[in-house]
């Protein structure tokens, strides 16, 4: 069994706040951490990998600079066998569409060396980008079926089918999947962490890089900011209230009463 | 120039047949832009059971509709669902396709711009549109909620985007003279669906609570302290008739349901009144509320986060401020 885990690195955009003057982000001091939804998904191909670890292979791949690789590591050192960096200035800018495609056809490359895989994991979203489209678009790209959503995932005995649980609006739902498939994971809990043994191990370990050179075949039109076909034409951030009435006094009771009035001058009941 | 014409709404259906809120909410939206340009808005309809649904879209703004049925759409595949909805817009070529952005949206949506190799945009919370190009501003957060992002498809058709639902409302128009239904007859190989439902564990509350659609929502977060005093929560609900949220902090200490949650993770809504009792308000609970028209905190932290959203806030200890809000509020009602 091999699977491809596909890893994201993020800014930690829970410790992001927003200038209430200058109206932009303040990035200064916020740590980059492996995607919190990668994380997951790479747990849950780590245990099926404790299940049978003979059997099972994981591979991380991901695209992004090249200081991804210290997220890479961190992937190693919780025990995948193999990391990959898809990194090139000619991919810079490339939205949900172009990302998907050149993770495409970085994996074909990458099973030369590592054999064709079985199942590509992935996180439901980045919590930079937020879009939740990579992985969809990947499968589609690839040909695979997509199981979204997914919190769980157990194989059958001659891992020809996986039962996967998925978490949707409805409720939780159980499929049976046929592999080849792609998954998307939605938590973000149960992760487990580095031995300082593997951590060291890690430090010195390979991080394969692939480049736009390597991608033989690769469409020029569908790569990069010119070849996404979204483009995000302005950002800015979100207001900030700063009118509203909140009540502060150091007795409950007047403090109440103010704030009673107040709701109910503005009808609110 | 594109020839593409034509604003398209995928509906999304209940498991009766009828539509969902979101695809209804997005009909209306579609019309305003489309009666700009004199195009059509087309209700694009999946499901082994659509009659209800069609009643519905005719209601609620589509010009027209598109009804792909048939037993192979009983129960949601992707691959089953996109093939469908590729095929007609292959036929038909819309210029924009509107999505709901459920968690059936999110899924179906990538996989048919990846297909037709257009943009989509994600998640979207507002929209705008130029009229000469016939171009759509999508408006939608990143970043946890902390940066707002406007986004075009200059050079691809179909331009598509999923849109939160509840951002928008439903909006009744008088039913149009020319409203067709054009039934399509799509078949999908059975061996070629590759995944199947074993287990439905429906979520005895999803159906029941629906936040989307509520006018008054009074929420509690990990401040309750316990899961028993949820019911001081439940009570100002009752007297407000109101609905009962949480943030993910409640859902995962097991005090309350999933389909109760706010949140980037959890439902958007946008009610009229939105109150937050015990909610620090991180960035990722603000993400599913802060659309709401008015907003209340409850909370003892002045520094907590919620007020930045808040109209009204009061600093101070829930326990004593809930249950005499509640009371306030049925003496006022008589209740
Ligand atoms: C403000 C802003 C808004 C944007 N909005 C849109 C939009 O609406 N539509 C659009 O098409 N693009 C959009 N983009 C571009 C988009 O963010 C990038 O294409 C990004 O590379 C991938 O999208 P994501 O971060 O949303 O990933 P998601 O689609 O949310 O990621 C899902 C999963 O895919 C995998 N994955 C994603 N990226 C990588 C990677 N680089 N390497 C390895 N695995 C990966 C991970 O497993 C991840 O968990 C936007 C960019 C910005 C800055
Ligand atoms: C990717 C991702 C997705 C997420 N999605 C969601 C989501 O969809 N929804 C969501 O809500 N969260 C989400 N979160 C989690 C979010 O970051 C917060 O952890 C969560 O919202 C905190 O919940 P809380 O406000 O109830 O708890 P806390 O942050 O612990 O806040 C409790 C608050 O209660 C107040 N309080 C305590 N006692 C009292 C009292 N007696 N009277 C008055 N006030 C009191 C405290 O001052 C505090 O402000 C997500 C996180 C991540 C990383």
């Amino acid at each position: 069994m091999n699977i491809l885990v596909c890893v994201k690195q993020v800014p930690d955009t829970t410790e992001i706040r927003i200038d209430p003057v200058k109206k932009t982000l303040i990035r200064d001091g916020v740590p980059s951490i492996l995607n919190t939804f990668d994380a997951f998904a790479l747990e849950q191909a780590l245990q099926l990998k404790d299940k049978n670890p003979a059997n099972v292979k994981i591979v991380v791949a991901s695209m992004g600079p090249k200081q991804a690789e210290t997220m890479l590591r961190d992937c190693l050192a919780v025990g995948a066998n193999s990391a990959y960096l898809i990194t090139d200035r000619k991919f810079g800018g490339s939205d949900t569409y172009a990302t998907s495609y050149i993770l495409s056809k970085a994996m074909k490359k990458i099973e030369e060396e590592e054999g064709s895989f079985d199942m590509i994991f992935c996180g439901k979203q980045a919590i930079d980008g937020d879009t939740a489209q990579v992985g969809p678009e990947l499968a589609e790209h690839l040909g695979l079926h997509q199981i979204t959503y997914a919190i769980n995932i157990t194989l059958n005995e001659d891992n020809t089918t996986a039962l996967i649980t998925r978490e949707v609006d409805e409720g939780k739902i159980v499929v049976e999947a046929r592999i080849p498939v792609l998954v998307t994971f939605t938590k973000t809990d149960d992760l487990r962490f580095a031995s300082i043994m593997n951590k060291m191990k890690s430090k010195k370990a390979e991080i394969k890089e692939i480049n736009y050179e390597d991608l033989e075949g690769i469409d020029d039109t569908k790569i990069g900011l010119k070849g996404s076909p979204t483009r995000v034409v302005k950002s800015f951030t979100p207001d900030v209230k700063t009118d509203g009435i909140i009540i502060r006094e150091d007795d409950p009771n007047e403090a109440f009463e103010k704030f009673a009035e107040e709701l109910e001058k503005a009808k609110l009941y | 120039m594109f020839e593409n014409k034509n604003f398209w709404v995928y509906i999304e259906t209940k498991e009766d047949g009828s539509a969902k809120n979101g695809g209804l909410e997005l009909l209306g939206q579609a019309r305003e832009m489309v009666d700009q340009v004199d195009e059509e808005v087309i209700a694009l309809i999946i499901g082994n059971n659509v009659d209800k649904a069609v009643e519905q879209v005719k209601k609620y703004g589509a010009t027209s509709a598109i009804a792909v049925t048939g037993d192979v759409y009983s129960e949601y595949n992707t691959d089953v669902y996109a093939n469908a909805v590729v095929e007609n817009v292959k036929e038909y070529q819309p210029n924009v396709i509107l999505i709901s952005a459920t968690s059936l949206g999110r899924d179906l949506g990538p996989r048919v711009a990846g297909r037709l190799a257009t943009g989509l945009t994600a998640d979207c919370t507002s929209l705008g549109f130029e009229v000469d190009k016939k171009e759509v501003q999508w408006t939608r957060p990143a970043f946890g909620g902390n940066l707002m992002a406007t986004i075009i498809c200059a050079d691809h058709r179909p331009q598509m985007g999923t849109v939160r639902p509840g951002v928008f409302e439903r909006k009744e128009y008088e039913i149009s003279p020319n409203f067709e239904v054009i039934t399509k007859d799509i078949d999908f190989p059975q061996e070629k669906i590759l995944s199947r439902i074993v287990e439905v564990i429906v979520d005895e509350d999803a159906d029941n609570v629906d936040l989307e659609g509520a006018e008054i929502i009074v929420s509690g977060g990990r401040g309750l302290g316990k899961p028993e005093n949820f019911k001081l929560i439940e009570e100002l609900a009752e007297v407000l008739g109101g609905t009962v949220g949480s943030s993910r902090a409640a859902v995962d200490a097991g005090w309350i349901s999933h389909a109760h949650q706010v949140g980037q993770t959890g439902k958007t809504v946008g009610p009229k009144l939105y109150i937050a009792c015990g909610i620090s308000g991180q960035i990722q609970h603000l993400a599913g509320m802060s659309g709401s028209d008015v907003i209340i905190a409850i909370n003892k932290d002045e520094n907590a986060p919620i007020f930045t959203v808040a109209d009204y806030g009061i600093v101070g200890d829930l326990f004593t401020v809930v249950p005499k809000l509640t009371e306030r509020i049925k003496k006022k009602k008589n209740l």
